[in-house]
């Protein structure tokens, strides 16, 4: 048996300890939000918060995410309040949306380290995630919006 | 309450019981009368429901290109409702659901609103009509005089309310009105405002549900081996050290390889990796790209069937003062949609539930009924959301495997296949070796125009009934439509199959074709002398649409006046109805293409779902500019060598240009615009490079020009 605290809760999974993550959270626990894509950890379909890092799911054997807190789209928030979540529905983002899971988890990310992202630090943030349909531009677009949201200017003003 | 009110209620609970009004669609007849009670879920378009819900039960499938906010639209328009009123729900499989463009339930060809505009505002208005006849005669007053508010309540000349709810028991015992007017354009108040897609709550909180999130009770999970080889055969297989390992269920023997069945999806890898498998190469054991090529090249000798025939090219070409011949060449494509291929199947003795991400149904139900023995009216099917589709999920192939393995085991059985899997088991996009001539007169205008085709058929694999007699339709798009004025054209096709499945992928032969004939036309202005603009301008006098976005393009480009440093290259086209053009502005950084932006023109008629079109258009953008870059798929000794996106590369954030979109007001009927911008990409690119460095690309991707740029 290994414990796992996923969205804040214990649970106990009973799998061998070289499982990838993505299938525990996926088969055992029934967190379907997170996505397979590649497997090797090429597309980021699968991206979670360890410990707040965004982390690809497929690739980590359940055993390294023991004992630590782990994040799916399903714990981002309750109610689809969280920041990148309201900016991704204000700028309609998804498409066929398989990917956008692990895009929100990754914007998620990037915006705890850096409320203020620039262009640049976008591109690397989110480097790691595909979207087959391109929404990359609205992607971009709804991370600013996330940040402005997430603290607002304290004035307006030019 | 009103007196009136509890009497219409009691009265009408008392006749039709159900209480529920549906309007039915059948895809060859017309309408029929609305059955209350029974099976009224039975091949129903719209239902009202006696607690005044209002469903809408979309026929086609939702993958990201938008129908499932764009067809509500449609009926919520002549409705009168708000279409956030409207709950969609996915239609399971049934003849009513036929797109008449395309002949069966398919979603595909970028005709799901071309294909629903006249039938789904018709069937608004049809239950609008009955729900406002039924108030008006509990009322006792002209139905004219009563007016429907966008919750869905009709209101009364003297202000009394009835919900839909509360009559649409009454309304389904009223004729089905056959001629309903529709709005007028100008007064549409749903169409063509900017209107949120109903499916984007559920896709940022991951509840959506996609064919790999499909849970039974019960349910078990399945890996497919396939031949390494396309065409390969199973010979025979050893399961012994897979019947160890944690988990293990069943290793079963399938038509397309050997599914090992077991409780967890990775738990069925591990035991399919652990398979000792002999497999017989089949017919393609020594099958190469060059040996396709080379078979195409030879294959270009024959005449083609005709596609387009106008004057006399061949006397215009002998007696021309100069003819100009280039050969073009085409990879073959992978679609990768990004969730791999899969399906849900519980077989029982009598039935049969098959979950699929799947682009038709019909087919789909008929194809899972064989593989369990059953008939098709005995297997259900339940589309999920698809996690891309791009033409991968108009073939089957990925379905018998799974009813197979349920028929098996005894239980429901998701089977999924790896990535690895869908990239070497992919039905390819068609490669091409084309020849396109020019014949120019004494005096340089352009007298002949020949294209001729080479490529192995989708439609001829797929749908071989349609394509017995004629040329394949999905073969000459953006060729047989050549739109410059030139007195002698000559389109033809020559079908040369090359021992692998090839399959529909997103612009199917557009993106062929016009990257043939936009180089082409561009390689035929510099000849002359002329630029690229004005020389397309010149011939396209008496195509006005194709006039209109090839100068707004170009207009909104600063075609002429690009950024120091950086060349602009243009391509228009007509698909699905569909005006189009296209800038790309490329610079080179190190000897390699960078693309900086792309603008493109729209002019896709009647617009249903703004913010949907601009969407579209980015997304068709990023997939041409994906197989531009770096599309290409090889078979070597009948394998495809790509297998993950490490080798079969994706466009990713720090790559994407800048794409600026801009919509031609439009009253004409709706075109299609799932697919269009894709074929473009590519001549636009490849003709700001020949501005930028004088060569010019005649086969696809850049990367094997050693030109793709790459990000750090």
């Amino acid at each position: 048996m290994i414990t796992l605290n996923v969205n804040n809760r214990d649970v106990q999974v009973d799998v061998e300890s070289d499982t990838p993550l993505l299938w525990v959270l996926r088969d055992t626990l029934g967190l379907t939000g997170t996505k397979y894509g590649c497997g090797m950890a090429l597309c980021g379909a699968c991206t979670v918060h360890l410990d707040g890092v965004p982390t690809r799911s497929c690739v980590t054997p359940v055993s390294a995410a023991a004992d630590r807190k782990i994040t799916t789209i399903e714990g981002l928030s309750p109610d689809r309040s969280h920041p990148v979540q309201q900016a991704w529905i204000e700028l309609d983002v998804p498409q066929c949306g398989y990917c956008q899971s692990g895009q929100i988890m990754a914007a998620a990310a990037l915006l705890e380290q850096k409320p203020r992202p620039t262009d640049k630090d976008i591109d690397q943030a989110l480097s790691g995630n595909i979207c087959r349909c391109g929404t990359y531009q609205r992607i971009r677009a709804a991370i600013h919006r996330a940040a402005e949201l997430l603290t607002p200017r304290a004035t307006q003003s030019s | 309450m009103s007196l009136a009110r509890r009497e219409f209620l009691r009265n009408t609970a008392l006749l039709s019981g159900g209480l529920v009004l549906a309007i039915h669609l059948p895809g060859c007849s017309k309408p029929q009368s609305v059955m209350p009670g029974g099976n009224l879920d039975a091949n129903a378009w719209l239902k009202i429901g006696a607690d005044n819900s209002i469903t809408f039960l979309c026929g086609r499938s939702e993958m990201g290109q938008g129908v499932y906010t764009a067809l509500p639209m449609l009926i919520a328009e002549e409705l009168g409702v708000a279409v956030s009123r409207i709950k969609v729900e996915f239609a399971p499989a049934g003849e009513a659901y036929t797109n008449n463009l395309l002949g069966s339930q398919i979603t595909g060809g970028s005709t799901s609103v071309r294909d629903a505009w006249e039938k789904l505002r018709k069937a608004g208005a049809q239950a609008r009509v009955m729900l406002v006849g039924a108030a008006a005669e509990a009322w006792g007053v002209p139905a004219n005089t009563c007016r429907v508010e966008e919750d869905g309540t009709i209101v009364s000349p003297h202000g009394k309310r009835f919900t839909f709810g509360d009559v649409a028991g009454a309304a389904s015992k009223r004729p089905v009105p056959e001629d309903v007017p529709l709005r007028d354009p100008n007064e549409f108040k749903v169409i063509g405002t900017a209107t949120k897609r109903l499916d984007t709550p559920a896709k940022v909180d991951g509840s959506a549900q996609y064919g790999i999130d499909v849970r039974l009770p019960d349910m078990l999970y399945a890996a497919l081996a396939q031949p390494p080889t396309l065409g390969g055969k199973l010979v025979s297989f050893d399961d012994s050290a897979a019947k160890s390992m944690p988990g293990f269920k069943a290793a079963v023997k399938t038509a397309s390889g050997v599914a090992v069945v077991a409780d967890s999806w990775w738990r069925a890898r591990k035991a399919r990796d652990a398979l000792k498998i002999r497999w017989e190469p089949g017919p393609n054991a020594t099958l190469s790209n060059a040996a396709i090529f080379g078979g195409l090249e030879r294959a270009s000798r024959q005449e083609g069937k005709v596609a387009r025939q106008e004057g006399d090219v061949a006397s215009a070409l002998k007696a021309a003062h100069r003819t100009i011949t280039r050969e073009y060449r085409l990879p073959l494509l992978a679609h990768a949609t990004l969730e791999p291929q899969n399906c849900t199947a519980d077989v029982r003795a009598d039935r049969c539930d098959i979950y699929v991400p799947t682009q038709l149904q019909l087919i789909a139900q008929s194809t899972a009924a064989q593989a369990a023995g059953l008939k098709p009216e005995q297997v259900n099917v339940h589309t999920t959301f698809l996690g891309g589709g791009f033409g991968r999920r108009l073939d089957v192939d990925f379905i018998p495997a799974a009813v197979e393995a349920s028929k098996a085991v005894g239980k429901p059985v998701k089977l999924l296949w790896t990535r690895e899997d869908d990239t070497t088991h992919d039905t390819y996009r068609p490669p091409a070796f084309d020849t396109v001539t020019a014949g120019f007169d004494r005096d340089g205008r352009l007298t002949a125009f020949r294209l001729h085709l080479v490529g192995p058929s989708v439609t001829a694999r797929l749908f071989p009934a349609a394509v017995e007699k004629t040329i394949d339709p999905f073969a000459i798009e953006a060729a047989a439509n050549y739109p410059y004025d030139v007195p002698n054209i000559l389109v033809d096709y020559v079908q040369h199959e090359i021992g692998i499945d090839v399959g529909y992928v997103r612009s199917v032969s557009h993106a062929l074709n016009c990257f043939v004939v936009e180089s082409f036309m561009d390689e035929l202005a510099h000849e002359s002398k002329k630029d690229p603009v004005e020389f397309r301008m010149g011939l396209l006098a008496k195509q006005p649409r194709y006039r209109e976005v090839l100068r707004l393009a170009t207009q909104e480009a600063r075609y002429g006046s690009p950024p120091k440093g950086r060349t602009h290259g243009v391509a228009v086209m007509e698909g699905y109805g569909t005006y189009m053009a296209q800038v790309a502005e490329i610079s080179l950084e190190g000897g390699k293409v960078k693309v900086h932006r792309i603008v493109c023109a729209v002019d896709c008629g009647q617009v249903v779902n703004p913010d949907t079109v601009v969407a579209q258009v980015e997304s068709g953008i990023v997939f041409g500019l994906t197989s531009t870059l770096w599309g290409d798929i090889d078979v070597r000794n009948g394998r495809v060598q790509q297998t993950n996106f490490d080798t079969y590369r994706l466009l990713r954030m720090q790559e994407m240009p800048r794409i600026d979109t801009y919509l031609v007001d439009s009253r004409e009927a709706p075109g299609g615009i799932g697919e269009p911008a894709t074929a473009l990409v590519a001549p636009a690119i490849c003709n700001a490079i020949h501005v930028a460095t004088g060569r010019r690309l005649r086969s696809l991707p850049l990367a094997r020009h050693k030109l793709a740029w790459r990000s750090t």
